[in-house]
């Protein structure tokens, strides 16, 4: 890729947000134009509701749901909020003993702020659940934390596979523990999507966040894929254009992108996911040979395909961060920021790693723009910013 | 060369940062983030490190166009100036944070982390001025602005911190820096300027202290005395005082003479604040320790005239300056005679416009009843 000035890009940031593929594009250009309300009744607004209908047709059978089991949002964080306060609010509401809200301690901060939130202004009880030293969650302890009292259980939401340091969740499991208590599971398959087989009627669950821009479409679309049984709260209230849970006028070029998108993805995954996972054992490799004391972090063979994720002991990832991005390499510290403050991850801290150890890590994350002289590039560039990086902190 | 632009958020940064670009240098604009909770410091844009004035800063490196990274050094920020704030007045002195914050941060630990990662100096938006001499030494100047002159709380920049320092508005008047931030677009451009202490979210001294001190030393009430001996009133703790200070001492009675009252001294151990009239703050002599020398030192056991400030946007003094034979302290003795000088305040010499050096005053010597 090249920037405004021509200069070459090594975008190694694809699990930020990817860019858009191009029948994305031309499904979503094609729509820009066009008049007409997906709610109005009259032969333009016909038109686009069918636009609307036939992409939630397409997603529902790319992702292996009922079409009306799809509720369109403004992308990933809102489709989690949804679930997770929509789901205690309507749980609770059924049955006033069901406070306790359980999770991952790794989830994304879309999931993890709204339980917090829960706990601080709804009564609800969060319980984290501690994941080992390479990410992946301990079923036995979710499965004890849920057994001490079933029936105070709102719900458990555990992301299919972790942004940061890319580890695949051990789901199954998850459901097979709360499902035996009927306790629904939502799950956040944003980073899944594209690059894993992401199946929602096979993989027991009921409620999954997937998002446009991860996965080539469009930015500002996203949906919650819901099981249409379960009860759900409504967060944003208005004309109720989306199953009565979620209002708001539909972006209809928007999602006909993100069908678009999603259909490539799913369709193209198992060979994409296999060719960016020859090129992340390459990056892995190589890095660890030039650099041996650089620890790959998350699990070394179970995890996203694009995903390399590893701590530069003695460097702070900010450093280096800058010092690539200099050198026109994009990458991500993987951390949230507010003010651009860097917080140690908390996804390094629930496995174990000290704050220094977690400002010490970078996230490169591969998609479908990237190739082999990207990765070629960025091992070149490794060796002298890691040095500069340690020479900064000392 | 490879220049780091310390982008507050502020008018005067931007403007520094867009000038060093022009002036033909690798400009990456740095916010520093410096404190542990930004929401909590400040609200509103008066000062430094709230999200909004980060924002501020990135918009401006849009702008100028430059790389911009904001650098977390809240930790060091904390230790070592936030800390020294509280400890200096836990021991009935009174700081200046800006100073330690030039000395110990931007010029420290900013500077270091950039020399390490390949930079060559750091840019600022202080009204100071660097001239290189003859023989290839460096000198710290006032600003041509008198006004808004910033060289006081330049003055404990050493030699090799000077070396790697640029100040792009020296040489401009404030108001020309505005019109100049207008005519490129910055949207800061009418930002008001900062005054207070950046962490002092309310600006509130005295209540932020209270806070924080908790049960330490100068956290607990005492008496005001005359110089008798005394009381005339009572107070709820010594960190609300500075010496040279009139108003909040809430004495009931007025003095005999009818004239206001000034705190004279403060004894933080017992938390007694001693008041008394003006002239007896006037003060002829000066210790004061830890001097730096912003390029050439002064040798020690010499003796120098020089002029000397004795707080931020004070008058200068004239006075006559003595290094002590280990160089660890200075002795300064004024010709003209200075009121309300508090310890722990910076004593800055200068000879001319040149910045020679500063110590921190540890005691003053009052003329005689």
């Amino acid at each position: 890729m090249n920037d405004a000035e021509g200069r070459g890009t090594v975008y190694l940031d694809h699990a930020a947000t990817t860019p858009m593929v191009p029948a994305a594009v031309a499904a979503m250009t094609a729509h820009l134009a066009d008049i007409g309300n997906a709610s109005a009744l009259h032969a333009s607004g016909r038109r686009a509701r069918r636009v609307v209908e036939e992409s939630r047709e397409t997603i529902a059978q790319a992702l292996g749901c009922r079409p009306g089991e799809v509720v369109f949002t403004s992308g990933g964080t809102e489709a989690d909020n949804l679930a997770v306060k929509g789901l205690y609010w309507s749980r609770r509401a059924a049955d006033p003993a069901r406070r306790r809200v359980l999770a991952s301690a790794i989830e994304h901060h879309a999931v993890l702020d709204p339980l917090h939130w829960l706990a601080d202004h709804e009564d609800a009880v969060l319980e984290l659940v501690p994941v080992d030293a390479e990410g992946r969650l301990d079923t036995a302890a979710l499965a004890a934390t849920i057994e001490r009292d079933p029936a105070s259980v709102a719900l458990v939401s555990v992301m299919w596979a972790n942004n940061e340091v890319g580890t695949v969740q051990p789901l199954a499991e998850v459901v097979a523990v709360a499902s035996t208590h009927g306790i629904p599971v939502h799950s956040d398959a944003v980073q899944a999507l594209g690059v894993l087989p992401v199946d929602f009627a096979a993989a027991g669950i009921d409620a999954m966040t997937i998002s446009g821009h991860k996965v080539g479409g469009p930015l500002g679309v996203g949906a919650l894929v819901v099981r249409r049984e379960l009860e759900l709260t409504a967060l944003v209230h208005g004309g109720g254009q989306e199953r009565d849970v979620r209002s708001g006028t539909l972006d209809v070029p928007a999602v006909a992108g993100f069908a678009a998108a999603v259909e490539l993805a799913v369709k193209e995954q198992a060979a994409h996911a296999s060719r960016l996972a020859g090129l992340r054992e390459q990056l892995v490799s190589s890095v660890q040979a030039v650099l041996p004391d650089a620890v790959l972090n998350g699990d070394p063979v179970d995890r996203l395909p694009g995903n390399a994720h590893f701590s530069f002991p003695g460097c702070e990832g900010d450093s280096l961060l800058m010092l690539l991005d200099a050198r026109g390499i994009e990458c991500s510290t993987g951390s949230a920021c507010s003010a651009g403050v860097p917080q140690p991850s908390h996804v390094l801290l629930a496995m174990g790693r000290d704050a220094d150890a977690a400002r010490s890590s970078l996230r490169f994350s591969l998609g479908h723009t990237s190739t082999a002289t990207d990765v070629e590039t960025v091992v070149a560039a490794l060796p002298p910013c890691v040095e500069r990086a340690r020479a900064a902190r000392a | 060369m490879k220049v780091v632009a310390a982008m507050s958020g502020g008018v005067d940064s931007a403007v520094a940062a867009a000038r060093a670009v022009e002036a033909g240098h690798d400009v990456t604009g740095i916010h520093l983030a410096l404190s542990r909770n930004p929401q909590s410091y400040r609200s509103g844009a008066r000062g430094c490190c709230t999200i909004e004035d980060s924002n501020d800063a990135r918009r401006a490196a849009d702008v100028i166009g430059i790389p911009f990274y904001v650098w977390d050094l809240s930790d060091r920020f904390h230790e070592d100036v936030v800390v020294d704030f509280m400890d200096t007045y836990a021991a009935g002195q009174t700081p200046n944070p800006c100073l330690r914050c030039n000395e110990k941060i931007k010029f420290a630990a900013v500077l270091d982390r950039a020399l390490a990662l390949g930079f060559d100096a750091v840019a600022t938006g202080h009204y100071a001025r660097l001239d290189t001499t003859a023989d290839g030494g460096v000198e710290l100047h006032r600003a041509v602005d008198h006004g808004k002159d910033q060289s006081y709380v330049l003055g404990v920049l050493d030699d090799r911190q000077l070396r790697h320092s640029l100040f792009p508005l020296g040489d401009t008047p404030k108001q020309e820096v505005r019109r100049e931030a207008a005519a490129r677009g910055l949207l800061v451009a009418d930002k008001p300027d900062s005054h207070d202490i950046c962490f002092v979210a309310d600006g509130d001294s005295a209540g932020w202290l209270r806070e924080k001190l908790g049960d330490r030393a100068p956290n607990h009430g005492g008496a005001i005395v005359d110089e008798t001996g005394e009381v005339l009133g009572e107070h709820e703790g010594t960190f609300a005082f500075t010496i040279g200070q009139r108003r909040g001492l809430r004495l009931g009675t007025p003095a005999p003479d009818g004239k206001p009252r000034f705190v004279l001294d403060i004894e933080p151990v017992s938390g007694t604040v001693t008041v008394g009239p003006r002239e007896r703050l006037a003060v002829e002599r000066i210790r004061a320790d830890r001097p730096r020398w912003c390029g050439a030192p002064l040798a020690s056991g010499t003796t120098a005239e020089v002029t000397v400030q004795l707080r931020a946007h004070g008058d200068e003094h004239r006075g006559r300056v003595r290094v002590a034979d280990d160089g660890r302290s200075v002795e300064i003795e004024l010709t003209d005679l200075a009121f309300g000088i508090a310890p722990g305040q910076a004593a800055v010499l200068y000879q001319g416009t040149r910045v020679v050096g500063s110590a921190t005053i540890t005691a003053t010597e009052r003329i005689p009843a």
